[in-house]
């Protein structure tokens, strides 16, 4: 085990840095042996299909789940040996958008938004409301600060949850899924906003998504998860030019390829009969 | 070999409670010195309002109904002995010691307890935890503490309020069918009534709050499963919560009734 006062040489660029991750529920195996560095001020998309261990891998990070072996690296400091104290340190300067946002709904937008702030500063009210003002205006959604999550759509609920991962002016944000189940023009709303907040702000984005229009509109490096592996990695265009068919099934959405559609298990015969083959009269 | 895994089991849900109260305690008693971080004022206010104020309606109508029904029931077996004017005392003692505590126990765990239970669970299948943990918001902090402050404040006064509510049922029978009027009533009350049996309930009434929100808590925190997750802990919330009150009444009328005998 490596104490958090010891540090690895990681590149100057990588905030985070995930050296031979592993983890099991069970006997299945999520992820096995997971190396990747996520530059600063870049957006790291992580792509794969549905139960190949994307969300396992995000909650790594943002530390909702341990690994079983390997260790990340957030500037040096390996995670798995943070105590409660820096644990917390460690979500102040991060962000998370969730995939249905998970605003609490019992606040208002506004009230969601400035909760950490009122939580962890020691901000007036005055000040609070300019930042709830700024932040909303940056996901442009000022005005609406006292609606109630419920009164928003889909869209809008995922917008509060950025200006919430942001309102700490964190270095580093996580997005699960940011633009699923979102109309084409509002998942190009939510890239635009991911691409200008790194360019304005410089900070760090991982963006976990299976939507391949907007990972190749805001990608500067990604990488694809397949059954807990990473099969591909590099910027967009040598991911594009990549020659493991996975890979070009995946980013090409076709039916037919190496990546079964069909996940059923046992014989279905079996299944449907209770024998191998059906006997013929 | 079952009996031994329902023992088990036992033990350990009554050890995830124990833990969630020593948190609490932790919240409560040593963060705000030690990180000066006090439990959310405006959230207590909240659930004072919600679990107190909004539950004394069902509250007093269920106490009303179970004093006149003590009043009958006791006076049908004290007219045979000829001591009608021992009814008041009956209701008063059974209300302050045991029936009011209990009863009110059993409404705001089924009222306030499922509330809970449901909405931490929703939050819980919502990822809104989640969220506060990545926050760096506690969530025993932000949402047990409030609850378990106001539960403590507001159980004592919501039963004492209960308690006349449920005597004045006795006296409203002691006053149309038993020939007692409400001063005679009132006074025979008060000469049986002592120090002890209303301080026996209010000690009761802190555990009974206590128990109801770290069953509720912790059934909503810990739910897994989705929709039906959130229906079967709260199932198990108010179901868990009354057996651990009926269990810990039992306990405490064997403490006051042995330490009466030592007195």
């Amino acid at each position: 085990m490596i104490s958090t006062d010891q540090t690895v040489d990681s590149p100057p660029s990588a905030l985070l840095r995930l050296k031979g991750v592993c983890k099991n529920f069970g006997t299945r195996k999520i992820l096995s042996g997971i190396t990747l560095d996520i530059p600063a001020g870049k957006v790291t998309v992580i792509m794969g299909s549905s139960g190949h261990g994307k969300s396992t891998l995000l909650k790594l990070l943002i530390g909702a789940l341990q690994p079983d072996e390997g260790e990340i690296y957030f500037e040096g400091q390996n995670l798995c040996a943070f105590t409660a104290e820096q644990w917390d340190a460690y979500r102040l300067r991060f962000g998370m958008v969730f995939q249905s946002g998970a605003l609490l709904n019992s606040l208002t937008v506004g009230e969601n938004i400035a909760l950490p702030l009122r939580e962890h500063s020691r901000l007036s009210e005055s000040i609070i409301e300019k930042i709830i003002k700024i932040k909303l205006e940056l996901v442009g959604l000022r005005g609406f600060e006292d609606l109630m999550p419920d009164e928003l759509s889909g869209g809008m609920r995922k917008r509060v949850g950025i200006a919430r991962a942001i309102v700490m002016d964190p270095q580093l944000v996580f997005y699960d899924e940011p633009t699923s189940g979102l109309d084409p023009v509002t998942s190009a709303v939510i890239d635009n906003l991911i691409q200008s907040l790194t360019e304005k702000l410089g900070i760090t984005s991982v963006v976990i998504t299976h939507d391949m229009k907007s990972a190749f509109t805001i990608a500067h490096q990604m990488a694809m998860l397949y059954e807990g592996k990473i099969i591909a990695h590099g910027t967009p265009a040598e991911v594009r030019k990549c020659d493991d068919p996975r890979v070009q099934q995946f980013i090409n959405g076709l039916p037919d390829g190496p990546i079964p559609m069909n996940r059923s298990k046992g014989s279905y015969l079996e299944d449907l009969f209770g024998m191998d083959e059906p006997k013929m009269i | 070999m079952n009996l031994w895994r329902s023992i088990t089991a036992l033990f350990e849900y009554l050890l995830c409670l124990f833990r969630l109260g020593l948190q609490c305690l932790y919240w409560i008693a040593i963060a705000p010195f030690e990180k000066g971080r006090r439990p959310s004022y405006r959230s207590t206010v909240h659930h004072l309002v919600f679990a107190g104020v909004n539950s004394l309606p069902i509250l007093f109508l269920i106490l009303l109904l179970v004093g006149m029904i003590l009043a009958y029931n006791s006076a049908y077996q004290l007219k045979k002995l000829g001591i009608m004017s021992l009814v008041p005392g009956l209701v008063g003692v059974a209300m302050t010691r045991e029936i009011g505590p209990l009863l009110t126990a059993i409404v705001i765990s089924a009222r306030v307890g499922a509330s809970y239970t449901a909405e931490l669970g929703t939050m819980r299948v919502s990822e809104e935890i989640l969220a506060l943990d990545t926050l760096a918001i506690n969530p025993v902090r932000f949402l047990v503490v409030p609850r378990l402050i106001a539960m403590v404040i507001l159980f004592p006064l919501v039963m004492t309020c209960a308690n006349c509510v449920g005597m004045l049922g006795g006296m409203l029978v002691g006053w149309l069918n038993l020939g007692l009027s409400p001063e005679v009533y009132y006074q025979y009350t008060f000469d049986n009534l002592v120090q002890r049996d209303l301080t026996v309930g209010l000690i009761k009434s802190f555990f009974f709050a206590v128990i109801i929100i770290l069953v509720s808590c912790h059934e909503g925190l810990a739910v897994i499963g989705g929709a039906e997750g959130v229906g079967r802990a709260t199932t198990r919330s108010v179901v868990n919560s009354i057996v651990l009150v009926i269990t810990a009444n039992l306990f405490f009328a064997a403490f006051f009734f042995l330490q009466e005998q030592w007195i």
